[in-house]
């Protein structure tokens, strides 16, 4: 029997904001271990919460960008649960009445775009971080455990999709659409390997085409996009061969193991979970009105899929626009910041997608940890339109750059490229190259044009690339003509 | 001779503020009283003498200027021990929270401070505030100052028993279902529930978030009123904390009642109430009657499932509220193999039966399958009780019933029956409900010379016609600021 995946994705996303969700402790990270906490996000006796207006604001705008319905009232529930780094042992979270719901973001993957419905997208506070001692870092081996509340009460936001993503490929490319449009908004600064933004897959397989649901898996820990899609391509696969087996797929947590590529099991400790939610009663509901949602629509910037189109729009083929905007903020930020200027924005875009995306991959750097701005790039650009750079010297100015040799000016003079494109200066080269060419420039002076490409491939070569080919290639033009 | 710690705290202002009087002995007065009557009543859980001697000593200081920090400058207060207080030992009446210091003030107990007042310690409590006698304290009950062998009531009974014996001159206590008013009524001192979101509950360790609220206990209404005036304000670290317009009730107290509405609540009027009881508050009213005020009867005929509504809603709450005491980041611990061992035997060992049996019920409202049976259906009575008082208050402005159906019942007399320890609160759980205020004055004796308190309930933020009512009341009755055996000797009389 063949079968079909049905993915549902939640993300959690900490937001960017100053302080924390229900108390004016700064939400940074770093800081040292429980020195930004105060009775409300320590759970010490008697300490109440108060909402952070700035996270209500930006979870209207995520709600928004992703087209979601804004509730005039919205309710916090407790989510109760124990566990050591939850101070209160209940979680301030949302239930049956959420900030936005009934939303939806548009993806592009495997050749097509698939509009993946968001069923909610609420608020809710981060838990304590737990650091496991001895036992290989598990809780049920450790010795003890150290428990750090620095992280408690960062305002936290959930995005909960329908099951409507049916491949790993799919679900990597929502998962980055998310990112982006988070990033765009300026929420949250997204990091998944800080873990910043978060994300676990809900999967069930059935058989082709028939509409009933399988027994989903949790499957959680994947804290890169790639591991995202290896994860969920490896469940769909063990879900697959079990279906095939003749055995039952149970309803569990499975942890994606990095290093071994697998997903492993924790069913024994899987326990029917009964939050007992009820209305948060030290909060009062959340009001929003149409005004207030109307003028927070007002201050969206240009949301992912738009600044896509725009980009397009510019001339950019498909495969540029993607690195652009797969870059996070920054690769987007510099292009637009040399076209604003008044660069080509082709050309731009060649780079960025180019000699700058392998720059930073091959030295494992973010862009912003480089000298360069957008305004290297636009002198870069004029400098080749200038005729004093020619393109593959360009890629080389602009490598310079990157490495911190200086302006695109001071690069390209002190590694000595710029082009020479003055014909009295070009001549006793192009005398020389003739003079060594009897041959050739014979067939130069019958006519043949054709001769002329190997002519000019030997200028460059004694100029060590920086004659102007156009410039040499007329002047031998000329001379055919006699 | 008559000590200064039988003063109103009317009187020991004025007296300090003459320079009749100076807060260090006035905190003595008090403290020896305390000496006094502590073995007995237990009414104090921690009496703290070196902070409050600073306190008076700097009270005493600002006075020789000629100055005062605020309306308590210099009153000697006891604070229920579910108020947080900065470096001082607060348990909640709890084992759970044996030797816990916090580190910050409750917002009412820096209002307090802020006003002048002179904090004389911790009062004892039912643990977490749950009970009506103080015997479900984890640090063994409080007595009643008009007969040691019965209880004060509670769960505010230590607040309730100092102040009527005189070892503090006022009291702060918190109410989620009668827990001012009715030990108030029971020590014959004034009990009062301001309206939900009045006074912040900042710092007030939780019991029934959506019930719970702070308010002064007082020999007399006007020292009530003082009281309130300092603990009330909005607070922006309490979301529910009340945003408008904060008046001043003083002026209420001379107003008489000529022109009121005073409503008799039909079902608090008869069956269950003890025959003294019903017919001191019989004489209420009729001094209220004469004093022209209309009188009417009021049936709120959803008082009758209120009682069980409260018991889904406080112990839900209670549950999730109880579920910080852990053992991980402060107060008991009890070690075990592994954090949930560890959990469930600091829980076992540190809360009592009472504490325990209310998180089981609580918890049990609230499971899957059982929530819209327990907690919403008790969300739809709420509603409905709600309902009844908004259409009672479109005859009358304030309702009337006694504080509580007995008087001051023997100690161990009601702990092996849960119940009927429950029905103490029937008089006084409504007004939770609704977040309306609410206040008890004592009238008269009953024949064992045990105090009877009369409950005077209004609308929403409708305090002033509440103190309007209270001070007639007080008038009329002739109560006079009468004072228990157990002090008699040392007052003088
Ligand atoms: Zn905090």
């Amino acid at each position: 029997m063949e079968y079909e995946a049905v993915i549902g994705i939640e993300t959690h996303v900490e937001l960017a904001t100053d302080s924390k969700m229900f108390c004016g402790c700064p939400a940074h990270f770093g800081a040292d271990p429980n020195t930004n906490v105060c009775p409300v996000c320590l759970g010490l006796p008697g300490a109440l919460p108060v909402p952070n207006e700035k996270a209500i604001e930006w979870i209207v705008m995520i709600g928004l960008a992703l087209e979601c319905e804004i509730a005039h009232r919205s309710q916090f529930h407790r989510k109760n649960y124990f566990y050591a780094d939850q101070p209160k042992n209940y979680q301030i979270s949302q239930f049956d009445v959420p900030v936005c719901s009934a939303g939806m973001l548009e993806i592009e993957a495997d050749g097509r775009s698939t509009r993946v419905r968001i069923n909610r997208v609420h608020m809710e506070e981060d838990t304590g971080k737990m650091i496991h001692i001895g036992g290989g870092g598990r809780i049920k081996d450790a010795d003890h455990s150290l428990l750090d509340f620095n992280r408690s009460g960062i305002p936290l936001v959930e995005i909960v999709t329908e099951p409507d993503l049916a491949t790993p490929q799919q679900a990597r490319a929502y998962a980055q659409e998310v990112q982006a449009t988070v990033l765009a908004l300026g929420v949250s600064d997204a990091k998944l390997e800080e873990g910043s933004m978060r994300f676990d897959a809900n999967v069930s397989l059935r058989p082709k085409g028939t509409g009933r649901l399988g027994t989903k898996v949790e499957v959680k820990n994947m804290n890169s996009f790639r591991s995202l899609e290896r994860a969920l391509t490896y469940e769909i696969e063990r879900q697959t061969a079990a279906l095939e087996a003749g055995e039952q797929i149970y309803l569990e947590t499975r942890h994606w193991d990095e290093s071994a590529g697998v997903t492993g099991g924790m069913r024994s400790k899987e326990e029917s979970s009964d939050y007992r939610y009820f209305p948060e009663p030290d909060l009062v509901p959340i009001e929003i009105t149409d005004t207030r949602r109307d003028a927070i629509r007002q201050g969206l910037p240009e949301l992912p899929a738009a600044r896509r189109s725009r980009f397009a729009s510019l001339g950019l083929d498909p495969a540029s626009v993607a690195v652009l905007m797969s870059g996070g903020l920054e690769l987007a930020g510099i292009f637009e910041g040399a076209c604003e200027a008044g660069a080509d924005p082709k050309t731009i875009a060649n780079w960025v997608t180019g000699e700058v995306t392998a720059f930073l991959r091959r030295e494992s750097v973010q862009l912003g940890e480089t000298p360069l701005t957008a305004e290297h790039l636009f002198e870069l650009e004029r400098l080749c339109a200038a005729g004093d750079l020619s393109s593959t010297a360009a890629k080389q100015v602009l490598v310079g750059v990157l490495a911190g040799e200086g302006s695109p000016a001071i690069v390209a003079r002190a590694r000595d490229l710029i082009q020479i494109s003055d014909a009295g200066a070009l001549a006793t080269q192009i005398d020389q190259v003739l003079a060594d060419h009897p041959e050739e420039y014979q067939r130069l002076r019958d006519g043949d044009a054709k001769i002329i490409g190997y002519l000019v491939g030997q200028v460059m070569q004694i100029t060590a690339g920086r004659a102007d080919p156009k410039v040499v290639s007329s002047i031998l033009a000329e001379k055919a003509r006699g | 001779m008559s000590s200064p710690a039988d003063l109103t705290l009317a009187e020991a202002a004025a007296a300090l503020r003459a320079g009749a009087l100076s807060a260090r002995e006035l905190l003595q007065a008090t403290l020896d009283r305390a000496l006094l009557t502590e073995a007995e009543l237990h009414a104090f859980l921690t009496i703290d003498h070196e902070r409050a001697r600073a306190a008076a000593d700097a009270a005493d200081e600002v006075l020789a200027r000629g100055e005062t920090t605020g309306p308590l400058h210099g009153i000697p207060v006891a604070v229920k021990d579910n108020m947080v207080t900065a470096g001082v030992e607060t348990t909640a009446g709890s084992q759970i929270l044996a030797g816990y210091i916090p580190p910050y003030d409750a917002t009412a107990v820096t209002a307090l401070k802020r006003a002048g007042a002179v904090i004389v310690g911790k009062t004892n409590l039912d643990e977490f505030a749950m009970g009506s006698s103080t015997e479900n304290s984890g640090y063994g009950p409080s007595a009643n100052p008009w007969d040691t062998g019965r209880v004060p009531g509670g769960s505010s009974g230590g607040s309730a028993a100092a102040v009527a014996a005189g070892s503090a001159m006022i009291a702060l206590g918190s109410d989620t279902g009668g827990s001012i008013r009715q030990p108030a009524a029971l020590c014959g001192v004034v009990g009062m529930k301001p309206t939900y979101g009045l006074v912040s509950r900042y710092g007030l360790i939780a019991f029934a978030s959506s019930l719970d609220q702070i308010g002064p206990i007082s020999r007399t209404v006007e020292d009530a009123v003082t009281t309130l005036e300092v603990i009330a304000g909005h607070d922006p670290l309490d979301a529910t904390s009340y945003r408008g317009e904060y008046p001043q009730y003083r002026s209420s107290l001379e107003r008489g009642v000529a022109g009121l509405r005073v409503g008799v609540v039909t079902e608090l009027a008869g069956e269950g109430i003890s025959p003294d009881v019903l017919s001191a508050c019989r004489s209420v009213v009729d001094s209220l009657a004469e004093a022209g005020a209309t009188i009417s009867e009021v049936s709120l005929p959803s008082m009758e499932y209120a009682l069980s509504a409260y018991y889904l809603i406080a112990p839900a709450e209670c549950s999730a509220n109880l579920a910080r005491f852990d053992g991980v980041r402060y107060g008991l611990r009890v070690e075990g193999a592994t954090v949930e061992e560890m959990t469930a035997r600091t829980r076992a060992a540190g809360f009592g039966p009472e504490v325990t049996r209310r998180i089981l019920l609580g918890t049990y409202a609230l499971s899957a399958g059982y929530y819209d049976a327990f907690y919403g259906q008790a969300q739809k009575v709420r509603t409905l009780v709600i309902q009844d008082f908004t259409k009672a208050y479109e005859g009358v402005d304030v309702l009337v019933s006694p504080t509580s159906p007995m008087t001051a019942f023997e100690l161990g007399s009601r702990t092996e029956d849960p119940l009927s320890m429950y029905l103490v609160d029937v008089c006084t759980i409504p007004s939770n409900l609704a977040g309306a205020p609410s206040i008890s004055v004592p009238v008269a004796l009953d024949v064992a010379s045990l105090p009877i308190g009369f409950q005077i309930m209004a609308p929403a933020l409708g305090e002033e016609v509440l103190f309007r009512v209270a001070a007639e009341v007080e008038r009329a009755s002739g109560w006079n600021d009468r004072r228990p055996p157990l002090v008699e000797a040392d007052h003088g009389v």
